[in-house]
Parts: structure tokens; C-alpha cells; sequence
């Protein structure tokens, strides 16, 4: 076991050395416009562009570029650890906005995978049990609404109907748990709705779809052999199998959010990684971009590493190999 | 007949009286079982002998509530001990389920669930039928494991399915079967998925066990070569009904049926030059539209006028030997004795 996850982690620092040189080459030595250039201001001449390639070291090699980068990263810069660099656009330490932001998009993202998971997991199973009933085609119609509804669609549509009419949401913006805990929950409850519905549908669809296949299975005939409870055969022998590949797909897609859920932070304008990546695209924001972007693959090659550790557990079959 | 300890006169310990068995699906009414009656005594041992689709599984899978009429139309009685199992409400089923009646399957490896230790699975059938502990219901798993020929039985009840062979979980399987001394245990295909060397040692382990349990067994196959020497009597079954029964004797020195003869044909052996094997021609019957009169004419080499027509009963023309053919009693033994090749 130990051995395993010593291999996992290398392959892990494998995929973001990979990672980080494909975001750097791609962002620093094929940018859409001199991040000289935007620094310089408005017409600048050519010794202040030069000026500014020096101070922020963007004359030197690419690969001396990157060795820097990397010992930033590892070592800190003036700002702190990680070092992330320097803001071009906004002149400030990226490191500062970055990781209150990563943390906002985490509350909302773990959030709405608890809502997702008790909420599509159960009607998974349901539908599962009883197959081609009114309670099936109830819950795979509210699947595929689920599946359909566009987010952004879906985040207004809900705000509309929860904010402007019922009014048991206090509105967009996020408010911290330690200033306010009862705001933090009203304001977040409605976003993390909004955000699981998909996920919740889709999973719901996937349990069903395992629940069956498993419950066809030789060894489930087996357990009712054996006089076990329906109770016990479903929900032992029969979930236990049907939800091990679940763990794969909520980590993927845990990882996937936590590098930002652009629309629903968008929409309930939650300052998270979404929005700043974003405005960071648009504005050239280098630095910026390239840190957002090894954040992002970051959390999901980490969670790719919890779940296979996780599932390593939980199916006797794959471990040590 | 079999007479209890305290000397009244009991019912056998199962007996089917034309039990049907038939799936409503969309291409029409599949007729997977279509009036089988047989009877089974303590301590008795029945072969019953098919090609896939003859039933035999339906038949057993249906004794033992695993299917239901929830899963099909069911008619006609499943006697267990005299007592109506049909009638039974899913819960009083499941009490008899694993205690009185135990059932093994073909496939080792996807009968037994691959994330449970082995000895936990054991364990969790002796839990669903008695109140003892934990711990007393994994001393005993690891006895059965030991009573069955596992090896080392302390280390494998740790162990989970994959790390068995295919031989050592048919061991564990019918470990988990008889833990709770049944009276009855159904072998459906137990040596189908395994080589041919662990083959004779599952079989003789089960009649090892039946010696020591006093447990009756049911050994369903398709192969009468299997049950040759671990059964007393034997029913074979075609398209859903019996075809012949009789014991031992009857169906290997003396079979009256064509389709028992062409099983018997194609029996490999090597203890004989046969030049080649004589499989059955043709193929089973749809169970949607199966042929009219007796089902196994249109495969049948001796068939004749009323053959097409007419369904043939089962008749008893020995003591103890049914069997449901047109032929005459002496065109059969004429037959059987001529053309069917066969020397035990």
C-alpha cells in the first residue's frame, strides 16, 4: 500500500511538472500580446518596454523563465509562499487574491458536492428499485431537466423566483462564515443548489444505471441464497457495489470545480477562481492565467490521487497494483 | 416413502407437483417451465440432466424463491416437507432460504461478491438465520472452510474472492451452502466453470459432505457423464418438461427416451475408440412457440405419426422409470439395446 501511493505521488509530480511547462510555453512563448507592452502604459517608448522586460525578467531564456518560476513556486517570492509572481494588470501580488478566491470557489464547490451526492445518490437508487414505476419516470424526468437546464438559465431563473419573488434568499455576494455565519448559509444555499442540480441528475442516472447492472449480478442471487433481508441484499451487497465507481467520478469532479465554476460564480457573483481566470484571459494577464491554471490541475490531480487511494480501499481487487 | 422419528408417515422432503413456470416478454410468453413434477426423499441424491433452456435451473430457482411471482406466472405446487412454498410470504421464504434449503451456482467467481471477505460472507448466512455473535458466526465460517478442504482456513476467510482459485471458491461456495446444515442442497452446474481435475473433486466433495450432513442433493447439469457416479436417480428434462426419470440404473443401462439416448451419445469418453461423437442434430426448441406434440420430434430420429400430434405423457413403464416417448416399451429397449452405445 505504501509503495502504491509512493508511486502515485511521483506520477503526481510527473503531471504538473508536465503541466506546468505545456502552460508556460503556451502562455509565454506564444502571448497574444507583450505583457512588456501592457505594463509599459499607454504608448510607451522603447526604453520603458525595455525597462520593464528587465525588471520582470522577460528578456532572459525561457527556460532560465521557467527554472525561476519553479524556484519561485517552491521557494516563495518577496509576497509569500507559494510564490505565484506578480500581477502585470492589477500591479499586485497574485498570491494574495488568489488563494482567498481558490477558497471561496472551494466553500461552494464542496458545498454544492454534498448537495449533489444526498440528493442524486438517493434518487439513484430509488428509480433503481423501482424500475419503470411512476417514481422512476418521476426521478429520470427530473434528470434529464437536471441534465438540460443550462446553468446560467437555471441561476437566474432560480434567483428570479427565490430572491425577487419568494425572497428566502438574501440575493448574490458572499459573506464569510467567520464575519457572519447565518449569512454565509443563506447566501450560499441557493448557489450550491443551482450548482449540484446538474451534477445531481447526472449522478442520479449513473447510480441508477450501476444499481441495475449490479443488482442482475450473480452475487446478489447469491446473498438472497442465502436468506439474507431484501434490505440487506440491496443496500449491502447491492450499493456497496454500484457506489465504489462513484468515488472516481466525485473526485474528478470535486477537482474539476474546484479550479473554478465560472457561470455559477458568475451568475450569483460569488468572487471565486472563475471570474478572476476570466477577467485574467481577457485582460492578458499572464501570470495570472498561468497560476490559475496550475491551481486548477493542482486540485484535480490531487483528488485523482485521493480516489485512487480511496478506491485502492474500497475494491480489494486493485490494490497494490 | 419416508416415515419421521416419531413413526406418522411424512411427506417427502421436496416435491414439485407440475410446477409451471412462464415470463411474460415482449417477443410472447416464454415457457420455461411447462408441468415438471419430481420428488425428492432425505438423504436422496437426483441428477437432472438438460441442454441450456430445458428448465432445470427455472425449475430449482423457482423451489427456491429466487424466483417469484413477481418475476413470472407460477402454477402448480413446490412441497417442501408438505408445506406449500408458494404460498409462503417473501419473509417466511426467506427464513427457509439458506437454513433448510441452500443453493450453489455455475460460476464461482460471480457468485461470490467481490468486496466482502470470504469468511464475512460465510459469517453473514449463519447471522441471517441464527443469534450468535460475530465472533461465534466467524469461528464457525472458518470450520466450514476447514470441513470443505480449504487449506490454512484461518488465513483464507481473510481473504477475498479474487485471491481464491476457481476450485477453492467452489469449495467456498458450497462452504457458505451447508453452514447451516440444510436439508437440502442444489448444486446448479457446480463443476460447469471449473478444469476438468477439480471437476472430480468438487463432486466427490459434495458427496462426502452429503454423507456426513445428511443433506439431499440436487445436481443439475448438462452433461450426464458429471453425474454418473454422485446420484441415485436421474430426471431428464427437455423444453421445459421431463423427458425420462428414473433411477441410476434406468437411465444409464436401460434410458427409454431418444433424447436421454442422444445426451448418452455424446458423453466423451476415454476409455473407449469412438470414432467420433454423435451430437444431437438441431438445436433446443424456441419456449415461445415450441414445437407441437412432443417437443423434442422435429430432433428426433425415431419419430413416427402421433409425434407432431400428440404429447406424449409420462408414463411409468418400470417401477420407479417415467418416461414421456411414443416409441413402444419394447421398440425403446430394442433401440437402446442396438443403437445406443453404451458401456458403463
Amino acid at each position: 500500500m505504501i509503495r502504491y501511493i509512493v508511486r502515485r505521488l511521483l506520477w503526481l509530480a510527473f503531471v504538473l511538472f508536465v503541466i506546468s511547462v505545456l502552460t508556460f510555453l503556451i502562455f509565454f512563448v506564444m502571448p497574444p500580446s507583450d505583457p512588456a507592452v501592457n505594463f509599459a502604459g499607454r504608448a510607451p517608448r522603447e526604453e520603458t518596454i525595455t525597462a520593464v522586460r528587465e525588471q520582470f525578467g522577460l528578456d532572459r531564456p525561457v527556460p532560465v523563465q521557467y527554472g525561476l518560476f519553479v524556484k519561485r513556486f517552491f521557494l516563495g517570492d518577496e509576497y509569500g509562499w507559494p510564490g505565484f509572481g506578480f500581477s502585470f494588470t492589477t500591479r499586485t501580488p497574485i498570491r494574495d487574491s488568489l488563494l482567498p478566491r481558490a477558497w471561496v470557489t472551494a466553500q461552494l464547490a464542496i458545498g454544492a458536492s454534498i448537495v449533489w451526492l444526498v440528493v442524486g445518490v438517493p434518487i439513484g437508487i430509488v428509480s433503481a428499485l423501482k424500475r419503470h414505476t411512476m417514481v422512476d419516470r418521476a426521478a429520470m424526468g427530473f434528470a434529464l431537466f437536471g441534465v438540460s437546464a443550462p446553468v446560467f438559465w437555471l441561476g437566474l431563473v432560480s434567483l428570479f423566483i427565490f430572491w425577487q419573488k419568494l425572497g428566502i434568499s438574501p440575493g448574490t455576494g458572499y459573506v464569510a462564515f467567520s464575519s457572519d455565519p447565518v449569512g454565509w448559509a443563506t447566501h450560499f444555499w441557493l448557489p450550491w443548489v443551482v450548482l449540484a442540480l446538474l451534477y445531481a441528475a447526472f449522478y442520479a442516472r449513473i447510480v441508477r444505471g450501476n444499481m441495475l447492472e449490479v443488482m442482475a449480478e450473480d452475487y446478489i442471487r447469491t446473498a438472497r441464497a442465502k436468506g439474507l433481508s431484501e434490505r440487506r441484499v440491496v443496500f449491502k451487497h447491492g450499493l456497496r457495489s454500484s457506489l465504489t465507481p462513484i468515488v472516481t467520478l466525485y473526485g474528478l469532479d470535486l477537482g474539476l470545480l474546484l479550479g473554478g465554476a465560472i457561470v455559477t460564480e458568475s451568475v450569483f457573483n460569488i468572487p471565486g477562481l472563475g471570474p478572476y481566470t476570466i477577467s485574467a484571459v481577457f485582460r492578458g494577464d499572464l501570470p495570472v492565467v498561468v497560476a490559475v491554471t496550475i491551481f486548477g490541475a493542482f486540485a484535480v490531480v490531487l483528488l485523482t490521487l485521493i480516489v485512487d487511494i480511496v478506491y485502492a480501499y474500497l475494491d480489494p481487487r486493485v490494490r497494490y497494483t | 416413502m419416508t416415515f419421521s422419528s416419531s413413526g406418522s408417515r411424512i411427506s417427502p422432503l421436496l416435491e414439485v407437483r407440475d410446477l409451471k413456470v412462464h415470463f411474460d416478454t415482449s417477443d410472447g410468453v416464454v415457457k420455461a417451465v411447462d408441468g415438471v413434477s419430481l420428488r425428492l426423499g432425505e438423504r436422496q441424491r437426483l441428477g437432472v440432466v438438460g441442454e441450456s433452456g430445458s428448465g432445470k435451473s427455472v425449475t430449482f430457482l423457482t423451489v427456491m424463491g429466487l424466483i417469484t411471482r413477481k418475476d413470472a406466472t407460477i402454477e402448480g405446487e413446490v412441497l417442501f416437507r408438505g408445506q406449500d412454498l408458494l404460498a409462503l410470504s417473501a419473509e417466511e421464504m426467506r427464513h427457509i432460504r439458506g437454513k433448510e434449503m441452500a443453493m450453489i451456482f455455475q460460476d464461482p467467481i460471480s457468485s461470490l461478491h467481490p468486496l466482502f471477505r470470504v469468511g464475512d460472507q460465510i459469517a453473514e448466512a449463519i447471522l441471517a438465520h441464527e443469534k450468535v455473535s460475530k465472533r461465534a458466526a466467524n469461528t464457525r465460517a472458518v470450520e466450514m472452510l476447514a470441513k470443505v478442504g480449504i487449506p490454512q482456513p484461518n488465513e483464507r476467510a481473510r481473504q477475498y474472492p479474487h485471491e481464491f482459485s476457481g476450485g477453492m471458491r467452489q469449495r467456498a461456495m458450497i462452504a457458505m451452502g451447508l453452514c447451516l446444515n440444510p436439508d437440502l442442497l442444489i448444486a446448479d452446474e457446480p463443476t460447469t466453470a471449473l478444469d476438468v481435475t477439480v471437476q472430480a473433486q468438487i463432486l466427490g466433495l459434495i458427496d462426502q459432505l452429503r454423507d456426513e450432513f445428511g443433506t439431499a442433493v440436487v445436481m443439475i447439469t448438462h452433461d450426464l457423464g458429471v453425474v454418473a457416479e454422485h446420484t441415485d436417480n436421474v430426471q431428464v428434462m427437455y423444453a421445459g418438461r421431463v423427458a425420462e426419470y428414473g433411477t441410476r440404473e434406468h437411465i444409464y443401462h436401460g434410458s427409454h427416451h431418444p433424447y436421454t439416448w442422444g445426451l448418452m451419445q455424446s458423453i466423451s469418453r476415454l476409455d473407449e475408440n469412438v470414432e467420433r461423437l454423435h451430437p444431437i442434430v438441431g438445436s433446443p426448441p424456441s419456449l415461445i412457440f415450441v414445437p407441437p406434440g412432443c417437443p423434442f420430434h422435429p430432433r428426433c430420429p425415431y419419430r413416427f405419426a402421433p409425434c407432431d400430434r400428440e404429447i406424449p405423457p409420462l408414463v411409468e413403464e418400470e417401477v420407479g422409470h417415467r418416461s414421456a416417448c411414443h416409441l413402444a416399451l419394447e421398440d425403446k429397449k430394442r433401440i437402446f439395446a442396438q443403437e445406443v452405445v453404451v458401456s458403463p
